[in-house]
């Protein structure tokens, strides 16, 4: 009797059985192991205004969180974020608040009005729903976002004190992850 | 033998698609007309991360808008394709490519089907051979021996009665 076309078979809904399982959103970023991009944006708080960029966290580990007050997962995530924020450094980085959503992105408006309005709506969800971050920055034409690769709100980078990237996290960080993977991470880091 | 074997060639030259090589194209910027053939071209060949499964230039996420605006910039910087081909997958990874350029990690990717093809006709190539070796070598009992006469003769019969012998 042969038994391979079974065995075949066989090994074959378990190769699709395991890509099911997989999820296809969660891709490798080519970023980690590579320093952190580098920008220069404006901070949320405008009183006085100032710039931020990586640079300034070197000698710190650190997260840079990707947000937006229009990402509906990003409110899933922020209760564990504020559950760490005095753990280690956390970065906001505000991805195209206003034109990301659609509604403002359609209406034509000045790049001043724009980051009066994306600095509104971001500094009143912070108000409102508490705010985990050391610093919070505007990428309002997410550009730096593409140099990070975004692709899906929220995404969160683990940073380390030489200003490299460890770890990447795509989507609403889960109590699993958060505790499994990047704790762990972040004390791992902190050690040397 | 040799029959099996210029099947198997003849299968290989069809199924083997004729690889378009990505032509090197650093020509300066031009017109607008110029710009967008080559934003078209390039966009073709990249992956939009939120759909997935449409191209970078068929897509209308928002992501996908954005990152056409930011090829067109390099084109308009004189950026090749290359160089900006090299600009999406240093942030977006492999992925982003339809046809990610070859290394190890995408070894398996490229020739996993020809390994799996080849392997799947091997196996049939030994399976033809064995089978075919058993049919031949197995004798005739005595019992079909007489059998066979028997049907041989009623056809000789046959032929011989109406003469005209149009069995093929």
């Amino acid at each position: 009797m042969n038994r391979l076309p079974l065995i075949f078979f066989i090994a074959l809904i378990i190769f699709m059985a395991i890509g099911l399982k997989r999820d296809p959103r969660d891709i490798p970023s080519p970023l980690v192991g590579r320093p952190a991009p580098a920008f220069s944006l404006p901070t949320l708080d405008a009183s006085p205004e100032k710039t931020f960029s990586p640079d300034q966290m070197r000698g710190a580990v650190w997260l840079l969180n990707v947000w937006a007050t229009w990402c509906a997962s990003c409110r899933v995530e922020h209760p564990l974020l504020l559950e760490i924020k005095n753990r280690v450094a956390l970065v906001g980085l505000n991805y195209k608040e206003a034109r990301g959503d659609m509604k403002a992105g359609r209406e034509k408006i000045s790049p001043g009005d724009e980051k009066k309005l994306a600095r509104e709506r971001a500094s009143a969800w912070l108000k409102r729903h508490g705010n985990p971050y050391a610093i919070a920055v505007l990428d309002i034409d997410g550009r730096a976002g593409l140099d990070y690769g975004v692709y899906g709100v929220p995404e969160t980078f683990v940073i380390d004190k030489n200003g490299v990237i460890r770890f990447k996290y795509t989507g609403p960080i889960t109590r699993e992850a958060l505790n499994g993977q990047i704790l762990p991470l972040i004390e791992k880091l902190s050690e040397n | 033998m040799k029959t099996e074997i210029i099947f198997l060639l003849a299968f290989f030259a069809l199924v083997t698609p004729n690889l378009p090589f990505c032509a090197e194209n650093s020509e300066p910027p031009g017109t607008e007309e110029a710009i967008e053939k080559r934003l078209h071209e390039i966009s073709s060949e990249l992956r939009c991360m939120v759909c997935q499964n449409e191209s970078l230039s068929s897509s209308s996420a928002d992501l996908a808008d954005d990152l056409r605006h930011r090829i067109r910039a390099l084109i308009a910087e004189g950026k090749s394709d290359a160089e900006i081909m090299d600009f999406m997958t240093a942030r977006y990874g492999d992925f982003i490519r339809y046809r990610p350029r070859l290394k190890r990690d995408t070894l398996l990717l490229w020739f996993g089907p020809v390994f799996f093809l080849v392997g799947a006709f091997g196996g049939l190539f030994v399976h033809m051979r064995r089978r075919g070796g058993i049919t031949l070598d197995v004798p005739l009992s005595a019992g079909e021996h007489a059998f066979a006469e028997k049907l041989l003769n009623m056809e000789r019969a046959k032929n011989a009665g109406d003469g005209s012998g149009d069995i093929a």
